[in-house]
């Protein structure tokens, strides 16, 4: 009991300093190399702004036009679910609540426990349908490296220790909220070294594409 | 030129990377929604033209050198370097499977412009000396004769007689001062010489001051297709000597998707500087001819039309309702392809892919998708305005044993002019 109380403590105090650092540090280097490089003047002269038809693409991007719904349907809904499943999760259950508001002063309400469980139920069940839909479709065994699946693991694994940590299934309890934490802590310092990236310059390449498309008259 | 290594291509690579690039790469998922975009893997279920995947030579290249890293990862020799014998394979995927089309660019979940790197990425090829041979032919055609095709202006001559003859109209030349410099595409002059004809009578009919110039009459960009900022500059900078000598405010860029983009879009920072004067395609400049009332038409088509919008005239440059309008002016039973405008699908044959002898089966495979679509509504005819989607329609039905004649939408305007009186 003392020994996962300890690995909590761990998870909860310099684990928990480092893997923000990285993930604060990494992040902004990322962002910076992009800013630092910017783009080339443009001669050509423009049909319409670039910033109205970018700010739109960031958000309307989030949804797929029809026809790549009727082709991509799994991929669309899948990839739907578990990302709202898991910002749910992640942003809505009391305990995270807490330590946000902690960290910020921040706050806001929260779902009730039983509905949070069951959200983290359907984006299990839906991160496994991503994983085998990435070794069995042709296009995505194709195109995956092994980080694809090293992210998958990581991103499965806090959403499954939280689970886990909330039915209390795994004792003693400090040992699985310590391992909930501290896979929390590896996505964070992954974060800026993979493609989990995308969770912040994905509205920066939205805004790009609708930018370049923007100007010349067509809303991406 | 100097020799072509990998060295140099590396460089043009590098050269290639910016922030949206750095953006687009940092933001890939590896979903690979961007294959259900594109109808050389729709078309033919090969993985390997998934869009994403024909960008990993210049993903390596960014990764390597333009991200914290990758730099640490190469202190330990973990990246994975490009290498010729890597270029050489990934040449089918950048230039037989690929027209620039941009539908994957409008699809994408996280708004990769992957077209665009496509078009960055070619620049890197020609300098490791990985372009096809078909393309490398028409740049150095265009740059000794001024025409991909080797066409000379004789040959332009004597359609311009033929024109005059039957038109009983004048085809100006060199006349300085003109409203518009009319440019051509070489395909156009072989294939279609109807649409000189055409534009004869529409800018006769509305009065419109135009002319040609002896000195640049071709519209098409080689130098893009292939992936050369030097030639694709060259190119653009006689175009803009031309205008300028005849001192026109305004230049036509022909029934030709590539062509515009080029001079309408890449041209002034091709040549680093904005233009003296403005561009537009034909269809543009119709329409303004029908908004202002200078086009007076008599008569409908009256069977059943479709029509393709080239991506470079829709998706990439935004004239959509420009062809719409003069449709509805001239034919009454006019019914959309499903997928039209930005969403539309490409005939397969852009971006050098019909340059390229060697992806003749690709581009076919590609036109299955076009096939597919144009079979759902069954049209009379279709009606298009580039010269490369018109061929490759053209073969493509035929190939497939449809009887869909294929008409140019300038040349159709032509035929329902009021004459005068």
């Amino acid at each position: 009991m003392s020994g996962s109380m300890e690995f909590l403590l761990w998870t909860k105090g310099p684990m928990f300093n480092i893997a923000i650092a990285i993930f604060a540090i990494g992040l902004l280097v990322r962002i910076a190399e992009i800013f630092m490089l910017g783009r080339a003047k443009n001669f050509a002269e423009a049909r319409a702004g670039e910033w109205g038809p970018g700010l739109r693409t960031m958000v309307t991007r989030t949804v797929a036009d029809p026809g790549t719904f009727q082709r991509a349907p799994f991929n669309v809904v899948v990839g739907w679910v578990w990302h709202i499943g898991f910002l749910m999760a992640l942003l809505l259950f009391l305990p995270h609540i807490a330590l946000i508001e902690s960290l910020t002063g921040l706050s806001w309400p929260a779902l009730p426990n039983p509905v949070i469980s069951l959200v983290t139920s359907v984006t299990l069940v839906a991160l496994i349908a991503t994983l085998v839909h990435r070794m069995t479709h042709p296009v995505k065994k194709r195109i995956s490296t092994v980080e694809d699946y090293v992210v998958w693991a990581v991103v499965f694994a806090v959403v499954l220790t939280g689970w886990l940590a909330y039915y209390r299934l795994v004792n003693p309890y400090p040992l699985v909220l310590g391992m909930h934490i501290l896979s929390a802590e590896i996505m964070l310092i992954l974060l800026p070294f993979t493609k989990l990236t995308h969770i912040f310059t994905t509205f920066i390449a939205r805004w790009y594409n609708g930018a370049a498309f923007g100007r010349k008259g067509v809303q991406s | 030129m100097s020799e072509l290594t990998l060295e140099r291509g590396l460089a043009a690579f590098r050269a290639e990377v910016d922030g949206p690039v750095a953006a687009f790469f940092s933001s890939c998922v590896h979903c690979g929604i961007c294959a259900q975009a594109c109808p050389f893997y729709l078309e033919t279920g090969d993985p390997k033209y998934t869009p994403i995947l024909k960008l990993e030579p210049l993903r390596r290249v960014w990764e390597a050198d333009f991200t914290l890293w990758g730099k640490i990862k190469g202190l330990f020799g973990l990246n994975h370097k490009v290498t010729d014998e890597m270029l050489a394979e990934w040449e089918e995927l950048l230039y037989d499977s690929c027209s620039m089309c941009g539908r994957c660019s409008m699809v994408c979940p996280v708004g990769n412009d992957l077209a665009l790197m496509i078009r960055k990425s070619r620049e890197g090829m020609v300098q490791a000396g990985h372009a096809p041979e078909g393309l490398i032919a028409a740049s150095v055609r265009a740059i000794q004769t001024g025409s991909p095709m080797g066409l000379q202006w004789k040959t332009l001559a004597v359609q311009i007689n033929h024109v005059q003859t039957s038109s009983g109209l004048e085809v100006p030349v060199d006349k300085e001062g003109a409203e518009y410099l009319v440019l051509l595409s070489s395909m156009e002059i072989i294939n279609f010489p109807e649409y000189l004809e055409a534009i004869t009578k529409i800018f006769d009919h509305a009065g419109v001051t135009w002319t040609l110039s002896t000195q640049c009459f071709e519209a098409t960009n080689a130098g893009i297709q292939i992936g050369n900022k030097d030639i694709a500059a060259q190119l653009v900078e006689r175009v803009v000597a031309a205008a300028e000598k005849l001192k026109v405010p305004k230049v036509i860029s022909p029934e030709c998707g590539h062509a515009f983009t080029a001079i309408r879009w890449e041209g002034p920072n091709l040549i680093g500087r904005p233009y003296p004067f403005k561009v537009f395609h034909i269809i543009e400049v119709l329409d303004e001819l029908r908004a202002a009332g200078r086009i007076k038409t008599e008569g409908m088509e009256t069977d059943r039309l479709s029509m393709h919008d080239p991506c470079n005239l829709a998706r990439k440059s935004g004239v959509i309702q420009q062809q719409r309008n003069l449709m509805n002016l001239v034919a009454e039973n006019f019914v959309e392809l499903k997928e039209h405008g930005k969403f539309q699908w490409c005939c397969g044959a852009g971006g050098g892919v019909s340059s390229n002898e060697r992806a003749e089966p690709l581009k076919m495979a590609a036109f299955k998708r076009k096939k597919a679509q144009i079979e759902e509504v069954n049209p009379e005819r279709m009606v298009t305005m580039c010269a490369t989607c018109r061929t490759q329609l053209e073969e493509g039905l035929e190939e497939f044993n449809m009887e869909i004649p294929v008409v140019g939408l300038t040349e159709m305007i032509a035929e329902h002019l009021v004459e005068k009186n």
